[in-house]
This record gives structure tokens, sequence and C-alpha cells, in this order.
């Protein structure tokens, strides 16, 4: 139905957050990126681009697989269960400040399940949410640091973030 | 990647009934398994609340281990049945326990039996996921599966292997699960071992039998000895064992027909000296310790995969 992004746009909004990020923790040495599967993990790849170009400096990037922390799994017993994919985090996170990126922020239940994820690796710093689109309607006590952009939307409809990476081109797509 | 999501089954009983596609699913979900094993905490709250029972009717100590191992990192929680003796009369027993099981309402159960045929029995009569831990001579489906991901950790790939496995082939439940999972994935697979232990009818399982260790070795890229099972023998099968190992005990010398970064494998527990000589078991060969390792990663794929619902509900 309504493209509410386009690539032009999607590039726009990283860039700028690229730049908060920057601003906002200036002077911290060890920061990382985590993003959560699917397409967390490229947009997660580009902030590190972005800020590499910014800063000039290289900021680890690992991806983040929050399937087995669902709180939705096991709940029926009709429905097959979700393909388990890699986590892959090559560094500690001891003691370092996370961004966490996902695309969609909606209810905020991976969000949930992505920091008792990440606790399991190690004791962060802090950890900060990124993400590129905050659709609202949110059932769990969880906010965003860093916005691409907001759009309100009911719950019957479906945010749709396309990736070049994944899905071939850039758009974000409000369906229903 | 995998084609599909979910098997069809919500038992595993044995290699037999699994589809090329579901045995990708399971190595693919394995893969994610084993980094789990990596991290400072290794254990991810999936099957909280869900009750697993280990039936072991039979001696077991790395099967019921990474079994428990698997189920603990899951957040399962687990209870140990082991029953010592296997001389009373087994379906009875195995129907009787069943019942028991099943008023405590477990959600799987994993069971090792004497008897070919003991899991599925059990999946006649129990509500509860039923996983074959290994029945009597029939399957040893998760062994199977490990000793492929190994393979093709090792290896790369599946299809095309020259796979040998060697040694007592009328007793090995292991064989019989390989056998049907290699063919399955592309594999060419030599069964090999004395003349009176070769059971009849490997040749429908799509193997080349052979009583010639040298053939069965020449160009493997993996060699799979097996287990001269004692137990099980209750006839005159062999003359002794130190002929046996002249004639069928894997030393390096031997393993110089095999492929030059040929991989050897053992399902365990190892008989040096009788199947297996020492400098192969300890030498830059052996992949038997990555075996008992990633046991646990396909145990825990299995266990994920039979918690959810069927496919087609």
């Amino acid at each position: 139905m309504a493209i509410v992004m386009d690539a032009d746009r999607i590039s726009r909004s990283l860039t700028r957050i690229a730049h908060e990020i920057h601003e906002r923790n200036r002077g911290v040495g060890d920061l990382a990126f985590v993003g959560i599967r699917a397409r967390g993990v490229p947009i997660a790849a580009r902030l590190a681009a972005d800020l590499r170009q910014i800063a000039g400096v290289d900021v680890p990037t690992g991806a983040l697989d929050i399937t087995l922390y669902r709180d939705d799994l096991m709940r029926t017993s009709v429905a097959p269960q979700p393909v388990v994919r890699r986590t892959e985090i090559p560094f500690s996170i001891d003691g370092r400040h996370i961004l966490l990126v996902d695309d969609v922020l909606y209810t905020g239940r991976t969000i949930r399940a992505a920091l008792d994820a990440l606790i399991d690796y190690g004791r962060p710093n802090a950890i900060q949410l990124v993400v590129l689109v905050d659709r609202g309607h949110r059932e769990l006590p969880i906010r965003a640091d860093y916005v691409g952009r907001n759009i309100p939307t009911s719950r019957q409809q479906s945010v749709q973030v396309r990736l070049l990476e994944i899905d071939g081109r850039d758009e974000v797509e409000v369906e229903g | 990647m995998s084609a599909i999501t979910a098997l069809r089954s919500r038992n595993l009983l044995g290699i037999a009934d699994l589809t090329p596609d579901e045995i990708e699913l399971v190595l693919e979900t394995a893969l994610a398994m084993k980094e789990i094993g990596t991290r400072p905490i290794k254990k991810v709250p999936t099957l909280r609340g869900r009750t697993v029972v280990n039936l072991f009717f039979e001696a077991s100590t790395r099967t019921r281990i990474s079994f428990e191992l698997a189920e603990k990192r899951l957040s399962a929680d687990t209870l140990g049945i082991t029953t010592a003796g296997s001389s009373v009369v087994k379906g009875e027993t195995l129907a009787d326990t069943a019942r028991t099981l099943e008023a405590m309402a477990p959600d799987m159960i994993v069971v090792r039996h004497a008897a070919s045929g003991a899991a599925q029995m059990l999946a006649r009569v129990c509500r509860a996921s039923i996983i074959n831990a290994g029945d009597g001579t029939h399957e040893h489906p998760t062994q199977a599966l490990l000793d492929a991901f190994t393979m093709r950790e090792a290896k790369g790939r599946l299809a095309g292997l020259r796979v040998a496995i060697i040694g007592d082939l009328q007793h090995s439940r292991v064989l019989r699960s390989n056998a049907q999972l290699l063919t399955k994935m592309g594999a060419e697979v030599r069964a090999c071992g004395p003349a009176t232990l070769l059971p009849l009818g490997l040749d429908r399982l799509g193997v080349h039998v052979t009583s010639s260790m040298d053939a069965a070795l020449e160009g493997a890229d993996v060699v799979m000895m097996l287990r001269l099972q004692h137990e099980r023998m209750h006839g005159l099968y062999l003359p002794s064992v130190r002929e046996y190992f002249v004639q069928f005990g894997l030393t390096p010398q031997r393993l110089e027909r095999a492929a030059p970064d040929a991989i050897v494998m053992h399902p365990g527990p190892m008989n040096r000296g009788v199947e297996i000589d020492s400098a192969v078991a300890d030498g830059p060969w052996s992949v038997i310790l990555d075996q008992v390792a990633n046991g646990v990663a396909v145990r825990m794929a299995v266990l994920y995969l039979l918690a959810g619902g069927d496919a087609e509900a």
C-alpha cells in the first residue's frame, strides 16, 4: 500500500542516527553494534560504516538471534517451532556500550528477548536501542534511544521493512 | 538453507522416517545450538517448564549424559530412569513403565531399550513425544545425525563423500541409522565386517558390502569404526579378539589406503586394540571427541524441533 520511507529517506535517517550516536557517545571507547536477526543485522552494518566515515572509528558488529528467548514459544501446541539462526558476537560484550539494532519497534517483546539474550553473553556497561521505525503499541516498558522515523499505525496494519541486502531494495511499507 | 521449517512427526523414532529436508533442518538448527555451548552462560530458557524423561533400559554413559546436558541447556526439567538388567520380559516391562510415566504427564521421553521397536511401541501408547536413543539392533537416529554434523563440519558437505563403516555390522544400530542417513544425503557408503557379522539385507539400505577392509578403505573420506559388541554376541562369531584386530583393526598403516585428509570416527565406547589402534584413536585423523561435543548440539536441535507442534497442523 503506502511506501512511507524510500531508499533515500532510509539512508538519510541512518546517517542522522550515526551522527547522534557519535554525539552522545563521544569519548566512549568501547562501542559495539549488535543487530537483531534478520533485518537488524544489515542496519547495524550500515550504521557501523556511517560511523567509520563520520568519526573514523571502527565499531565491531555482531548478530543476535532471539528465537530461543521468545515469550511466545511453547505457548501453543499446534504451531511449528520458528527456525533458529546463529548468533555471532565475535567480541566480549563485558564493559562495552552496546547499541542494539532492530528494524521495527512494536510491542517491545522482541527487545525484551534480546536483552535477556545479551545478558547471557556478559555484562555490558550500557545498552542503547536503535530502530529504523517506531510504530507504537508498546506492551512492555521499553523505548528506543534512536529512531529513524515514528510511524503511527493501527494494530491491524503491518509494517514491512525491506533492505537491499535481504530483499533486493530499500523501502518501508505500511500494509493494510 | 533448509527448505522447510518444521519436522512432520512429533517423534524421532528412526532416520527411516526423515526426509533429506528434515535432516538438513536438524543439522542447521544444531549449528545454532552449538554456539550456545561457547557462551559464558551455556543455557537458554527455551524449554522452561517442559519435562523430559530419560528412560534408559540399557547401559549408556555418553548418550544419556549427552541428552541430559542438551535438556539442561534448553532449561527443561529432566528425570532420569535407569533400569539395569534386560532379562525381564521386555514388552511387558516397557508397557507398564510407559503407563506409569504417562500418569506423570511428561512432554518428551528419551528411550533406550535392548529390544528393536521399543521406541515405536512407546510412541503408540504415549501422548509424549518419543525420541529413540537406541533400540536393540534397529536404529540410533541422534547418533547418525551427530555423525553427519561432524562429517559436514570437517568436510563441508555430505553429498559425494566416501564413507567406510567397518566392524560389527550385525549388531549395529549405528550402522543402520548412518547408512540410511548418508545414502539419503547422497554419500557413498561402504560397509565392511567379518562374514559372520554381516546382517542380511544390508544392500537394500543402498550400501556396498564387502569383507575386504582394504577395499572399503580405498580412497575413503570418512572411516567410521564400530564397536565389537561382546554383550550382544551369544554365539561363536569370531575365533579371537586378537585375530579380529589383525583382520579388521584400524592401524595407521591400514589408514594409508584412505584419502590423505580422511577423518576417523567412532561412536564410542572404543575397544582400543580390538577395532581401533590407540595411535589412530588419538591421532590427527580422529574426530572422535568432536563427535561427543557435537552430540549435545544435535540433541538440543532435536529436542527443540520436536517441542513444537506439527507442521501440518
